[in-house]
């Protein structure tokens, strides 16, 4: 019963929304679909339920023509970003409301619905309004909603984008155990951040300008970005890319000293490539190359300096809340064993090889 | 730039109401000229109406709210001097930018030569000045929100720059990019800012001090970094972090400290007996070891989840939960048991939810 999408193409006003988009949607699985703003995320899921006409392309499940099938009949539920609840109807009648429709019977709405509730954790609040609940429980209702109907394919649209993020990371928690107990249903998730996309997914999909870019299994695209626009996605920050030469043996980036090179470049050919270093690999050292603070963000438990080193900007991340002041100057040091090299052209070259082996705690 | 105090300042909506219902339980404040604050906890904790005390939008129930000294608690907001930034945008839709930043000047009669140079020196710092003559509602939703600001920090006598949720109607994209702004701005004109917010990530990416607000209490006070290393209540701990700090509870009993039978050493006393003592310890300092030493127990690994360059670990402790966040790099332990350290300077005493510290 996989769902497949082949060559989708869709453009509006000359701006591709959806180009080429081709992916194998697999029963059992969540699949993450990662991609900034405007990626194509939204139209992607709005094609698959049969809310969004494509130019061309074709939609089938388990063999058959999915794009004829009538919306109402696609079996397809969807979660949005902006929860959407009837203001006016209780907890249990919000999740029951497409059950009635469905004219299923009323024992079968009430333990449907029951079960719905109980799973994100609202058994007590059938009888609240919407807008007795706080934005994480009116969500929850949303997605009672689209669990209670059982559809074949459920579809999520960045479901916790607009709550905080105590919330977004307790509900993080309870989906990961919420989706595993979905048995054979499609599960499709968009979502901007890496960390979400990473903890989720089965499958991530990497989307950008209407592409999907890369498809793999989290550590996959992760540890194996096919691109530096890949890199940048599924990072947070950003990975740093930045040019640079290998030559006789030496890494040399402008604005630093040139260093050794790491035995994982070592036989790559001499020339200009784009290096790649995440954020926990630049670091602030006592002694190094001098950039300027532009931009400190705190992140939970973690301090982002952004840091210009000439035109190059880099994002450093370090462990635990650090005051520093717009302005400072700083001094950066690069892991050159951490470094990916693309080519010119952004596609990658070669990974820093340490993180596919699991080791006995350190 | 003001001071602001408040001074034993509380807040009923209903008279009459016996104080543990107040929307604002009595408190003393300092908000010190020229920094920036936020004012960040769930809703209903209090913080907007906090704001609304500052901005004379509501009378306090009781106590006193001072500018430089100057009792203002019973004037109207257009006679405190401050500058507001809401949610939506406020803007003169029909004049241009230009004029948009200039009228809170010309209604204080400045002249035309000295309204030009302030509203060019703004508009510089917003990034605006090559917008200056067009109509202010072309604008997109961001630049609309620089000019809310730009219009209070024209004037140059502005007691202090509230903003309440001031990124709400931003998209996402734009969130990141404004708030950076906004932060580069209040740098550079310095005025006094509290900011109201529902989210951690913006208070401490933002104010040089938080305020957390829990049920109309001011629960603690103090830099991003201090919240981080040091919460003065459990709250705080789970609130600030992610993932949230570990809270363990520790073997009643007269002895030495201990967790599972096995001792715990610590850098801080703290007085025994009728209370049940909770050790804090953030998940980015519990440590996962090879060898047994000091402050190590066995633990169970329960679970992992891969967040990208970090993974955070869950290890049940003499039967409780303790989360492990440690870099990518360090891969995944391959047997289920395994040795947690919990680093003695890194551990805190909580006795009913509240840091109780004597060292």
């Amino acid at each position: 019963m996989n769902l497949n999408a082949t060559d989708l193409c869709l453009t509006v006003d000359g701006v591709d929304h959806l180009n080429n988009v081709t992916a194998t949607f697999r029963p059992g699985r969540l699949h993450t679909v990662i991609g900034r703003t405007m990626a194509g995320k939204t139209t992607l899921l709005r094609a698959l339920a049969g809310l969004q006409k494509v130019d061309s392309g074709s939609l089938t499940l388990a063999g058959a023509d999915f794009l004829k099938t009538p919306v109402w009949r696609r079996d397809t539920a969807m979660v949005y970003q902006q929860f959407i609840n009837y203001p006016h109807l209780n907890v249990f009648d919000n999740v029951a409301f497409p059950l009635k429709r469905a004219r299923l019977s009323r024992d079968e709405i009430r333990r449907r619905v029951r079960q719905a509730l109980a799973s994100v954790g609202l058994a007590d609040f059938e009888k609240r309004k919407p807008a007795q609940l706080s934005g994480g429980q009116q969500q929850r209702v949303a997605m009672a909603r689209a669990l209670a109907r059982g559809t074949g394919i459920l579809l999520l649209d960045e479901p916790l984008a607009n709550l905080d993020y105590k919330l977004r990371e307790q509900l993080r928690d309870e989906f990961k155990a919420l989706f595993s107990d979905q048995g054979d249903a499609i599960v499709i998730y968009t979502t901007t951040e890496p960390a979400e996309a990473m903890m989720l997914g089965d499958v991530v999909l990497v989307m950008h300008e209407g592409r999907i870019l890369q498809t793999g299994t989290p550590q996959e695209v992760f540890e194996r970005p096919a691109t530096t626009t890949v890199a940048s996605i599924v990072n947070d920050p950003p990975m740093n890319i930045f040019a640079g030469r290998l030559e006789g043996g030496q890494v040399t980036v402008a604005g630093f000293q040139a260093t050794h090179v790491s035995a994982h470049l070592a036989d790559l050919p001499d020339g200009a490539y784009q290096f790649g270093l995440r954020a926990t690999d630049v670091s602030l050292a006592s002694s190094g190359v001098e950039g300027e603070v532009t931009y400190v963000e705190i992140s939970g438990s973690e301090t982002f300096v952004h840091v210009v080193v000439g035109e190059t900007p880099f994002v450093v991340q370090i462990e635990g809340i650090h005051d520093l002041a717009l302005g400072d100057l700083v001094k950066l040091r690069l892991r050159p064993d951490r470094l990916f090299a693309f080519d010119e052209q952004g596609a990658l070259v070669r990974t820093p090889s340490y993180d596919l082996v699991s080791v006995e705690g350190r | 730039m003001a001071q602001l105090d408040i001074v034993d300042v509380g807040h009923a909506y209903a008279p009459g109401a016996e104080e543990e219902r107040w929307a604002l339980k009595p408190l003393q404040l300092t908000f010190e000229s020229g920094k920036t604050y936020a004012l960040v906890g769930p809703s209903g904790c209090g913080k907007t109406t906090l704001l609304n005390i500052l901005s004379g939008l509501v009378r306090p129930s009781r106590g006193r709210v001072l500018f430089d000294g100057v009792d203002v608690t019973a004037l109207p907001t257009k006679a405190r001097n401050i500058a507001q930034v809401f949610q939506f945008p406020v803007i003169y839709k029909s004049m241009t930018v230009y004029d948009n930043l200039a009228f809170p000047l010309r209604c204080r009669r400045w002249d035309k030569a000295r309204i030009d140079a302030k509203v060019r020196q703004v508009a510089e710092a917003l990034d605006l000045h090559d917008r200056l003559g067009q109509p202010a509602r072309g604008l997109t939703a961001d630049d609309k929100q620089l000019i809310s600001l730009g219009r209070g920090l024209v004037r140059d006598d502005v007691a202090a720059v509230l903003m309440d949720e001031p990124l709400t109607v931003i998209d996402p994209q734009l969130k990141h990019s404004l708030r950076r702004r906004i932060r580069e701005i209040t740098e550079q004109f310095r005025p006094t800012v509290i900011y109201v917010t529902h989210d951690q990530y913006e208070a401490m990416s933002f104010a040089q001090e938080l305020l957390v607000m829990k049920d109309g209490r001011a629960v603690q006070q103090g830099t991003p970094e201090q919240l981080f290393e040091a919460p003065s209540s459990t709250y705080v701990g789970y609130f600030i972090g992610s993932p949230a700090m570990n809270f363990l509870t520790l073997d009643r009993g007269d002895g030495p400290f201990a967790l599972g039978g096995r001792p715990l050493s610590v850098a801080w006393d703290v007085p025994r007996g009728t209370t049940e003592v909770q050790v804090g310890v953030r998940p980015e300092y519990v440590k996962i070891v090879t060898d047994p030493g000091p402050n190590t127990f066995p633990g169970r690994l329960r679970s992992v989840s891969d967040h990208g360059a970090q993974r955070v670990l869950e290890v049940e402790v003499a039967g409780q939960p303790v989360r492990v966040k440690r870099p990518r790099e360090d891969g995944v332990p391959v047997r289920e048991e395994v040795l947690v350290q919990l680093p003695r300077a890194k551990v805190l005493p909580y006795a009913d939810g509240k840091l109780v510290l004597r060292s």
